[in-house]
């Protein structure tokens, strides 16, 4: 009678679940192990510098000057305020920068598809051109030397006696509202936009003469330079123009990709139907390649607010200028503040990218 | 020709404005610029004094040419950074001929025997070579040296984070490369580089320190691995399940499967992808001049603060423009090259 060989069980670290478990549990280890290093000495050396440590430096005060701010500031305001003041900049840098780059790079990107050959080529030249140049280049170009080339206050480029460019910067007018009737007008249109369109340009026909009946706070040369009005300052406009020159190139392709990913048999079908040219791109393109375009254009969005850090080098005063530079080289609390940098710089990022995903699946939903 | 033209410039109202409006905008742009950078411009001579006629003044490129390309580094040993880099260019073109001899020996050695040549010809102190600190390192070279240390050291880095990333079977070191690469990603670079400047001495013992260089390399190589982990995250998703259960029928392990079956295949999917990452990398190089780094573009925008050459900006820019331009266009022609294929 044949003995039959019992198997044996094979030993316990052949087993993946256990090497796992393993593997995991000296990774988490040597992490661990890792950050209290650092931990240990960075403590070790802010104490030897006698740098304090905490956050208790957010309410002490600053003591320098910040040439464009959108809440009042001053030198006697705190580390607190400094924060958010560069991070309003920062907003608001990137804000109009994508608004500017995603105008010119749908009209780049429609370009580019032109039946007209001219047409076509050269938007190809705009896109090759700007994006193989590195963007703090271009924000040097457009700062250092275009913008330091603009005329003297007195001989100021003026556009019909409203809006004056000098090299101190665009002065622009601006309409003397009530803060409360702004709002109210913005909150018209809010609503008047989740309607149908035509109630759109109605309600906008009701408000926009309200601006022009307001009255307008025109800037005026008085003495050495301009009043009133609001001041777009050099470095926000080399800024901006760079961002959205740049960022366009990008978003250019990717409108270019989005319309071409839709199938063509789609404008066949369109225009089987009977649809008009104009009917068979509003309608049918380019909702379906809105789909496409969506999610390349929003990490393009991330990328447009991550690179307004590079006003630094220009001095525009974003979070990065004033908060990771001036105020740490102040006060040298370098763990803090630029742990609160990047933490501004990853909320943004994340909670972008947590919209973009919603609106993914709620795209996905549509699509039978 | 006629016809042509009438198809693709004049076949309707519109697209002959549309044709005379490029054209306009083409007389405005394109006189100008060839008049200022070749017909009135100067091209030779010694100094500012040989700009006479008004255009640009490429004579100031070419007094400064060593040192836009160098940085300080001491003119009698500009021959060790070109012996470097003639070599580095015989080997990536025997890397980019198709049926080479030997080829994965070669990519091995490009990765790990040619960084250490290069680093003692540039740095010295071996063979009776003159040591060159970093500091003295700068230009184009400087430029080139962060860009090919940044994808060398960070493509393995990207590739473990990858597969990290992708093991469903280690919940602990999935979520840990998830935060890394997020967080990376999330950040802008110039902070990275802020990081890496003045926190990084913090987190070293006492006394020790590292070079300016080194760490301002750890942080793009840092930011740069976990872009390059999810060019590759794309490239493993790619791969046919199928691969994964044949190479397990085979009686493969995991790293065997992963070094023979998987990775080749995802590589070879993800390489214009890399180059990508590669050309943005490139750019951003430009960053290192904020944390006091001599690269190109620094260099040469030190070179017209100097008296003699003040006004001459506009001529400076545009030559690191288009040496630019030219590395990362001709990369981006490659990377669609790749695609089409």
């Amino acid at each position: 009678m044949a003995v039959v060989p019992v198997p044996t069980k094979p030993p316990f670290w052949h087993d993946p679940r256990i090497r796992a478990l393993i593997f995991q549990i000296i990774i988490l280890v040597a992490v661990f192990a890792f950050f209290f290093y650092i931990f240990g000495n960075a403590l070790h050396n802010l104490e030897k510098r006698g740098i304090s440590t905490g956050f208790d430096f957010l309410s002490t005060e600053a003591g320098f000057g910040i040439i464009q701010t959108l809440i009042e500031y001053n030198e006697s305001s705190t580390y607190g305020h400094t924060f958010v003041v560069g991070l309003l900049n920062t907003i608001l840098v990137s804000a109009l920068g994508i608004a500017f780059a995603t105008l010119l790079g749908f009209i780049i990107g429609i370009a580019r598809l032109s039946h007209n050959w001219l047409v076509a080529k050269l938007a190809a030249a705009y896109i090759e051109i700007f994006r193989n140049i590195p963007l703090l280049l271009q924000i040097f170009f457009w700062y250092f030397v275009v913008l330091r080339a603009l005329p003297s206050p007195r001989q100021s480029w003026a556009f019909g006696d409203l809006a004056f460019l000098n090299i101190r910067g665009l002065y622009l007018p601006l309409p003397e509202l009530e803060f409360s009737f702004i709002w109210v007008a913005f909150f018209l249109v809010l609503v008047f936009v989740w309607a149908k369109r035509p109630v759109f340009y109605f309600a906008l026909l009701l408000v926009l003469p309200l601006f022009w009946l307001a009255p307008w706070d025109v800037p005026q040369l008085k003495g050495f330079n301009f009043q009133g009005g609001i001041t777009v300052i050099p470095e926000l406009m080399a800024l901006l123009i760079a961002l959205s020159i740049y960022t366009a190139a990008f978003i250019a392709e990717i409108v270019r990709s989005g319309i071409q990913g839709v199938n063509y048999g789609q404008t066949e079908a369109a225009q089987a139907l009977g649809l008009r040219q104009s009917h068979t791109l509003r309608l049918v393109i380019i909702p379906q390649a809105m789909r496409i375009i969506i999610p390349p254009l929003t990490s393009q969005y991330l990328n447009l607010t991550k690179n307004s850090s590079l006003a630094t080098a220009i001095g525009y005063p974003d979070l990065v200028a004033v908060f990771a530079g001036t105020t740490l080289n102040q006060t040298g609390q370098a763990v803090e503040v630029i742990a609160m940098t990047m933490a501004v710089y990853l909320t943004l990022s994340l909670s972008i990218s947590l919209l973009m995903n919603w609106y993914n699946r709620k795209m996905m939903l549509v699509e039978r | 020709m006629a016809g042509w033209l009438r198809k693709n410039l004049f076949s309707s109202f519109f697209n002959t404005i549309l044709t005379f409006f490029s054209l306009y905008l083409l007389y405005l742009i394109i006189p100008p610029i060839v008049l200022w950078a070749f017909v009135n411009a100067d091209w030779f001579g010694e100094s500012r004094d040989a700009c006479t006629s008004g255009g640009a003044c490429w004579v100031f490129i070419n007094v400064r040419f060593g040192q836009f390309m160098y940085g300080f580094y001491p003119p009698d040993e500009y021959w060790r950074v070109n012996l470097a880099f003639i070599l580095l260019v015989f080997l990536i073109i025997a890397l980019l001929i198709d049926n080479f001899p030997k080829k994965g020996w070669l990519s091995v050695f490009t990765l790990l025997g040619y960084p250490l040549i290069a680093f003692f010809l540039f740095y010295g102190g071996v063979f009776g070579l003159e040591v060159v600190e970093t500091n003295q390192w700068g230009g184009l070279m400087l430029t080139l040296i962060l860009a090919t240390i940044g994808i060398v050291l960070s493509l393995p880095l990207g590739i473990l984070l990858a597969l990290g990333r992708r093991a469903d079977n280690m919940p602990i070191v999935k979520s840990l490369c998830i935060v890394f690469i997020e967080f990376w990603r999330g950040v802008p670079l110039i902070t990275v580089l802020f990081m890496a400047s003045v926190m990084l001495p913090l987190f070293l013992p006492e006394g020790v320190n590292f070079d300016k260089l080194l760490r301002a390399v750890i942080g793009i190589v840092l930011f740069e691995s976990a872009y390059m982990a999810e060019v590759v995250r794309g490239g493993l998703q790619s791969i046919d399940k199928g691969q994964y259960e044949a190479a397990e029928a085979l009686g493969f392990g995991y790293w065997k499967s992963t070094r023979l079956i998987i990775l080749p295949q995802a590589l070879k999917l993800v390489i214009p992808g890399i180059v990508n990452t590669f050309i943005g990398l490139f750019k951003d190089t430009t960053l290192v001049l904020i944390i006091g780094l001599f690269d190109l573009l620094a260099v040469v925008q030190a070179a017209f603060t100097d008296p003699h050459w003040l006004a001459y900006g506009v001529e400076g820019y545009v030559f690191v423009a288009v040496v630019y331009w030219i590395f990362c266009f001709s990369m981006s022609r490659y990377s669609q090259h790749l695609e089409r294929r």
